[in-house]
């Protein structure tokens, strides 16, 4: 990056005439210090358009009393301070102690879904590290759950969890007779099972993609030096390839987190637009606390928090990872 | 591994059971959405049937007259064409200008662009909601519940990945070869088309199939921003499972349909999409 300078001054610009040098080299200037960010002006202006100024508007929307009367003029609701804070966060009255249930089931899944969809793709990546006949058949298999359109995905699954006529109940039930009736996998408690398997279902290709290019960056030698020394294949893996994906999986984590946090797809379309309380995911409810209520004050705030909540723990991971890797090396 | 030595019985048996089982997980939906889509109405009905009783393309031809589907798609495919069109076009200026140029804020740009991934989207659904409502209503352009705001929304989701993923394609031209074309005369945005975006067609063409992509399987934004004349395959395609009777053929052979634009894009430009998404997390 540091020799941008040069490839910005064209050498077009030795102008043999000492005359006219003088404009010239104004003209060039201006073009070299505006073009850059005249390139820039319609990545940034579209980013301002609808991820900034929205979320600063969001955050003064949190301090608005913004039901469905102000909708079309939202400047002229009444300011409500802390009000939407305070209900969001009121843990003893049902709009809070709701906010709370989604609050731990979304961290409940989201740890289960990183952390399997973490395993799977890092073990299938490292299967997957040596050659062998139908390893690229395979993977182009394996990166089909990421290919796929998400609702065209997770409506198969529906289909698959049905009562009456779905998969799932036919082989459990049905066929390998492990329960004593059809179950209900959509609604209940059941439906945080069947979140999770479809998340993970959904998920765990783009680990072991990035499992997988991080695998290509462990210098062979490492492998043959180890192998002289008597190591095996299982004390390779342990003692060198996991190492070494460190840095890879300090990253990974961290936006498989940030992802299944957020996930909305996934639920709305599992569930609908009232997710079941054991799937609650924060979303959704967040989804339906401002357009099934219409109570986008609420709502907002809710964003808010959810937001403060993400930036914290993405600065304590990061902190607490980058020194952990101090440490280590 | 990469011992000289082959594996021993215990790797070998492991790995051969765990890409057993996980390709079994993976492809189940996989055929139940094909198999399912060739069935009769009667075989979906009842139990679940691993074969079809009689394999028929009825479902097939069905799915265009139960929803308006035919219009779903043409908007999925103009809103998704779109936005990928204007997404490429506006991350390879962008991409350019932070890979050849040194200015202030460079830093501040990237990381903030970045940073816009993490954000959920429910955070700026409700105020990008009002903006376009309030746009609307002063100035008569209508963006919500048009297809342009649908457009201008899913171009901004891929902008951020697109630039970041063309910066590295851009840093790996060699600078020699736009050096080259300003001396003979290029302007800046001449070497840019004469040169650099030749170079990295690979890379362009992988952003372009993620921002398909992105656009193509959106659903929350859809969900809110369209009306019965703009809506996409996103929210159209759960219009058959609202019906009296749920027709699970048309609905398997109506998401296997929608399904095969992307995957074979992203099957068939695999190498290009995963070197540029992994190339960030890797480096």
């Amino acid at each position: 990056m540091t020799t941008t300078v040069e490839a910005g001054t064209p050498p077009v610009r030795k102008s043999p005439s000492g005359a006219a040098r003088g404009p010239r080299r104004r003209t060039g200037r201006i073009h070299r210090v505006g073009l850059p960010y005249l390139l820039l002006l319609p990545a940034l202006l579209l980013e301002l358009l609808v991820h900034l100024v929205p979320m600063v508007i969001g955050v003064v929307m949190s301090f608005k009393e913004l039901t469905q009367f102000y909708i079309r003029d939202w400047g002229t609701a009444p300011w409500a301070a802390l009000d939407n804070y305070k209900v969001s966060v009121d843990f003893d009255a049902p709009v809070g102690e709701a906010l709370l249930h989604s609050f731990l089931v979304t961290v409940a899944f989201t740890l289960l879904s990183v952390g399997l969809c973490w395993l799977i793709g890092t073990a299938a990546a490292v299967f997957m590290q040596d050659t062998f006949r139908g390893r690229g058949l395979l993977r182009a298999l394996f990166l089909v759950p990421y290919a796929l359109p998400v609702y065209a995905a997770v409506i198969t699954w529906v289909f698959m969890f049905q009562h009456d006529n779905g998969l799932v109940n036919h082989v459990l039930h049905d066929q390998l007779g492990l329960t004593d009736k059809p179950s209900f996998w959509l609604i209940g408690d059941n439906s945080f099972i069947a979140l999770l398997t479809v998340s993970v279902w959904k998920g765990w290709p783009f680990a072991f993609l990035i499992v997988m290019a991080g695998l290509q960056n462990i210098p062979r030698e490492l492998y043959e030096a180890a192998a002289l020394d008597g190591a095996g294949v299982w004390q390779q893996i342990r003692r060198i390839t996991l190492p070494s994906l460190r840095p890879v999986n300090q990253v990974l984590v961290l936006v498989l987190f940030l992802w299944t946090f957020n996930d909305f797809n996934t639920p709305y379309v599992l569930f609908g637009r009232t997710a079941p309380a054991a799937a609650d995911l924060i979303s959704v409810h967040i989804y339906q606390a401002s357009f099934v209520t219409w109570n986008f004050g609420t709502g907002s705030a809710m964003s808010v928090l959810l937001l403060l909540f993400l930036l914290l723990v993405t600065g304590v991971y990061l902190v607490l990872t980058s020194r952990g890797r101090r440490a280590a090396s | 591994m990469s011992s000289p030595l082959a594996p021993p019985r215990s790797f070998l048996w492991s790995r051969r059971i765990f890409l057993t089982l996980l390709t079994g997980f993976v492809l189940l939906p996989v055929y139940v959405m094909v198999s399912s889509s060739l069935k009769p109405l009667a075989d979906v009905t009842g139990k679940f049937r691993w074969l079809p009783t009689e394999l028929t393309i009825r479902p097939y031809i069905d799915i265009w007259s139960t929803v308006p589907l035919a219009r779903y798609f043409l908007n999925s495919l103009i809103v998704a064409g779109a936005a990928t069109v204007c997404s490429v076009v506006i991350a390879v200026f962008a991409a350019y200008a932070v890979s050849r140029y040194d200015f202030r804020g460079k830093r501040v740009f990237t990381v903030t662009v970045l940073s816009t991934q993490m954000f959920p989207g429910i955070l700026f659904l409700l105020p990008l909601f009002l903006i376009y409502v309030n746009i609307g209503n002063a100035t008569g352009i209508a963006l919500f519940g048009s297809r342009g705001g649908l457009i201008l929304t899913y171009l901004t989701f891929s902008l951020p990945f697109s630039i970041w993923m063309l910066i590295g394609y851009f840093d790996s031209v060699p600078r020699d070869l736009d050096e080259a074309a300003l001396v003979d005369g290029c302007g800046p945005l001449g070497a840019l088309f004469r040169v650099v975006v030749p170079a990295a067609v690979p890379g362009i063409v992988a952003v372009a199939v993620y921002a398909f992509m992105t656009a193509w399987g959106e659903v929350l934004f859809a969900s809110v921003m369209t009306n019965d004349t703009t809506r996409t395959l996103a929210v159209g395609l759960q219009g058959y499972s609202t019906l009296n009777d749920v027709y699970w053929n048309q609905i398997m052979a109506a998401s296997l349909v929608v399904s095969v634009p992307v995957v074979a894009g992203f099957l068939l430009l695999q190498r290009y999409l995963v070197a540029g998404l992994t190339a960030g997390a890797v480096k």
